[in-house]
């Protein structure tokens, strides 16, 4: 097995300059600043280390692909509304993997949370990943509790009445009232999900931008990401 | 339908919900089985060997 000494993102040249005439004007600024931090492949890359071999490493896609599925069986039922979800039996069931689709969501996200902190994933300036990638989870927090209060049922007015002293000791309920089924509603459905998608999409660019995050080193002497296996096809050994 | 009623079966989800209560901890049945199918999920992602292609090395 060769050694290749350099992290993911220095191995990869860097774009190239602007052309004279048009390096004043912004767009050119704004694109060759994106090429230059996210070259298209290492965004989309062909191979990977070979310590990804291990199906630890799969729960953070199996996380974006719930996150997937949530958005898409939630636009379902904001186009079909609540007279479809909570009569036809197609709507119970779009409805039902909307619900379960977070279930696998949550599920996936805390294992991936788990392999990444006893990996200590922050190493190797991957702090800011690490940042996203919690703060990504207390978002998510947030837009499963509204939908919990958008159900219509009385679990929401359960859940609702039982949360609305604690939030509102936090001063939060001027502008997060639990009691206010619309405003709930429009959290669940514009300002957490467009949340949920920025960070989280900030998390997978940061991801591909420093690489994943390599196993420690035997007898302790952890390089932190400067020391990586030589880059293999996936799921092919070294 | 019938898949809903065989699984309806072995489950019954209808009534009020089970809890544990240990000292001041208080956990219902479902969310503790949903935690430990996830440590469980998460000790058999570290210990299974992920499948490799035929006529690989190690």
């Amino acid at each position: 097995m060769s050694i290749d000494t350099g992290t993911p993102a220095e191995t990869i040249p860097p774009a190239a300059p602007p052309h004279p005439s048009e390096s004043h004007q912004w767009t050119a600024k704004v694109r060759h600043a994106a090429e230059s931090a996210f070259p298209p492949d290492q965004l989309l890359p062909d191979r990977q280390p070979a310590y990804m071999a291990s199906w630890i490493y799969v729960f953070g896609v199996l996380t974006v692909v719930s996150l997937a599925w949530v958005i898409i069986t939630g636009c379902v039922l904001a186009i079909m509304g609540p007279s479809w979800w909570h009569v036809s039996s197609t709507g119970h069931f779009v409805n039902s993997l909307h619900l379960w689709s977070v279930e696998a969501f949550f599920f996936f996200m805390v294992i991936h949370l788990w392999g990444k902190f006893f990996m200590a994933a922050w190493r190797g300036n991957r702090r800011l990943t690490w940042a996203t990638g919690v703060i990504s989870f207390l978002v998510s927090v947030g837009a499963a509790f509204t939908g919990y209060l958008s159900q219509q049922n009385f679990d929401s007015q359960w859940i609702s009445t039982q949360a609305k002293d604690g939030i509102n000791s936090t001063g939060a309920g001027a502008v997060f009232n639990v009691l206010n089924f619309g405003q709930m509603l429009m959290w669940h459905i514009v300002l957490l999900p467009i949340g949920v998608l920025l960070i989280a999409g900030l998390h997978v660019l940061l991801v591909r931008r420093h690489g994943i995050v390599p196993p420690f080193a035997e007898g302790g002497d952890d390089t932190a990401g400067t020391v990586d296996t030589a880059p293999t096809p996936a799921g092919e050994p070294a | 339908m019938f898949l809903g009623a065989l699984l309806g079966a072995l489950i019954n989800l209808n009534g009020s919900g089970r809890y544990i209560h240990w000292g001041f901890i208080q956990i219902s049945v479902a969310n503790l089985v949903v935690i430990v199918l996830m440590v469980a999920v998460f000790v058999l992602a570290i210990l299974l060997p992920f499948p490799r292609r035929k006529g690989g090395g190690q």
